[in-house]
């Protein structure tokens, strides 16, 4: 389907002709197009954006993880932030998986610059990016056991009694 | 005897290189030559690399993390330590992500002052990556030169907040006072003398022959290779790609300057030094004509949720206490929400991608850092090239120690 004039209403509906079901939900915060895809399909979503004849998202931005630990079975997502520098349009991907087993397909076959935000996301969140050629830690220590970014981390030591929340506007 | 003893690198091999023998070489993590915390395990032959393994985070502060724990305006000094040698652009970027969040309009006067500040911030990083690679091909002088007008770039940062490096400069809604008649002589003395000095600089290195040899072709990169790699700021530009989030999605009316985008054609870096050089100068100009065209006005958003009060006030006004209160202790309410707001760093497109759940904290914060992407190209661009060239990309990158772990 060709798209003539890029904005929010005409990629999502371009986006709902040639993928239907698989756009779980949409929404447009601050104005900033928002979708929700399966995990297991990112790849080929993104692919079709990026080679889409008029669409065009060229430029993977940026790349990060989330964790809602009361989202039950979707605890865990993956945010991308994809840019067509040909029409200046930017959007936003989410994908959600369960914490129990955190999969999502690498998108390093279609941006270099996915490599280290897979591994970013992956030492921060645990995601595991099928296929990734290299899914090491990158920020933190290799010996780390844990995926400090998860919300059952709290960044303060817990046992400390000389710390009270109330007293701090927590 | 061995072909690196003439060299000046040639001590930094592990073993002693025999034709044929591949040795591994531990450049880092702390060198002089590398600007910075950065380690790279290469395998050279002589002075061939053949491959190089950086290895990252070691000064991570975990700033993800800690900013889920702080309210909205105490995140503004950990911004300071991305790349702190351009601390005033983050900071911007942040006061800029929560009034877009909290749906805050700010008067045209604060784009302007926040305009020179940026400029001024992205003149001084780009005076320290040019001289320091002039420095890293052995001419040590165009450093020195430039570093005093860095300095005074450093001194109107601490008329306007009293901090130099990490400057925490701003608030969410403004400025904390007016510039003082101080800051605009100062400012005014600078743009005066500045371009006597940059020409100084210029002329030590831009078409000097031996610099030019020993740059032109060092550590290239191709327009192709640069996006796929999440290249952005001047690194890109150098490769002929003219993107700039500053004219791409304008932000604090940088849509009412007049100014060009400098590109280079080879993505080297002999392109990348020009490519700073020409964004020095204009930047001079868009600070001079946010000075020439500064309106009036006040110097802050009408956001008494968000701004704090004058001190006089809260000793004599119960909303000014009521306000302050709220604000130190990080009451302010937020909306519940999700942004991605992108400012033009010194080295690319910082972004912050903010998650809030309407509580006192971020959600979740994500700093898109420049560095830490385009970094990874280190590797294959170092591929096959002189250890001295690897040496020259490094500092030509820009890649910043703070940015990179954040």
């Amino acid at each position: 389907m060709s798209v003539q004039e890029i904005n929010n209403a005409s990629v999502l509906e371009a986006l709902a002709a040639e993928f239907g079901e698989l756009i779980i939900n949409s929404d447009e915060p601050y104005g900033f197009l928002t979708i929700e895809i399966p995990a297991e399909k990112n790849t080929a979503i993104i692919q079709w954006l990026m080679e889409h004849p008029t669409i065009k998202m060229n430029f993977l931005t940026d790349l990060c993880g989330v964790h809602f630990p009361d989202n039950k079975g979707k605890e865990i997502g993956v945010v991308y932030h994809l840019h067509s520098w040909t029409n200046n349009f930017r959007m936003r991907i989410k994908c959600f998986v369960a914490a129990a087993t955190p999969e999502v397909p690498t998108l390093t076959t279609l941006f270099d610059a996915a490599n280290w935000m897979e591994r970013e996301t992956f030492d921060f969140y645990g995601i595991q990016f099928v296929g990734h050629p290299d899914l090491r830690r990158i920020l933190n220590m290799d010996e780390m056991d844990y995926h400090p970014l998860l919300k059952q981390y709290a960044l303060e030591d817990e046992t400390r009694d000389d710390k009270d929340d109330r007293f701090f506007g927590r | 005897m061995s072909q690196l003893d003439t060299h000046n690198h040639g001590n930094f091999v592990s073993t002693e290189t025999i034709d044929g023998e591949i040795a591994t070489l531990n450049l880092g993590p702390t060198h002089p030559a590398t600007h910075g915390v950065f380690q790279n395990v290469m395998k050279v032959d002589g002075e061939r690399i053949l491959s190089s393994e950086p290895t990252i985070g070691y000064i991570h502060r975990a700033f993800e993390k800690l900013a889920e724990r702080r309210p909205y305006n105490q995140i503004t000094p950990i911004t300071d330590r991305l790349n702190y040698c351009s601390s005033p652009i983050n900071n911007m970027g942040w006061h800029m992500t929560v009034e877009k969040l909290a749906g805050i309009n700010v008067p045209k006067k604060v784009d302007y002052m926040r305009v020179i500040i940026m400029e001024l911030a992205r003149i001084a990083d780009h005076l320290v990556c040019n001289s320091v690679i002039g420095v890293d091909t052995g001419a040590l002088t165009g450093f020195t030169y430039v570093f005093q007008e860095r300095e005074k770039i450093y001194e109107m940062f601490e008329e306007v907040c009293g901090a130099r490096l990490t400057t925490n400069i701003g608030r969410i809604g403004g400025f904390e006072r007016e510039f003082s008649p101080v800051f605009f002589s100062k400012l005014k003395k600078f743009l005066k003398e500045f371009p006597g000095k940059y020409q100084e600089f210029d002329d030590l290195l831009t078409r000097n022959r031996i610099f030019m040899d020993r740059v032109i072709g060092a550590g290239p990169i191709t327009p192709e290779k640069a996006i796929g790699y999440g290249f952005t700021g001047p690194n890109l530009r150098a490769a002929g790609v003219d993107y700039d989030v500053r004219v791409m999605n304008p932000y604090s009316s940088y849509e009412d300057f007049d100014f060009t985008i400098p590109i280079g054609k080879d993505g080297d870096t002999y392109d990348r030094f020009i490519v700073r050089q020409e964004e020095i100068k204009q930047s001079l100009y868009i600070i001079q004509q946010a000075l020439d065209a500064m309106p009036e006005g006040l110097y802050h958003a009408d956001v008494p949720a968000f701004y704090l009060p004058a001190k006089e006030e809260v000793y004599s006004s119960m909303e000014a206490l009521i306000y302050h209160f709220k604000i130190v202790m990080g009451e302010t309410p937020i909306p519940a929400g999700e942004v991605y707001h992108a400012v033009e760093g010194a080295n690319g497109e910082l972004g912050y991608y903010l998650i809030s759940d309407g509580g006192r904290t971020p959600y979740r914060l994500h700093f898109r850092r420049p560095c830490f992407i385009y970094y990874q190209a280190y590797p294959e661009m170092i591929k096959g090239s002189l250890l001295s060239d690897a040496i020259l990309t490094m500092s030509s990158m820009n890649v910043i120690a703070g940015e990179l772990d954040a």
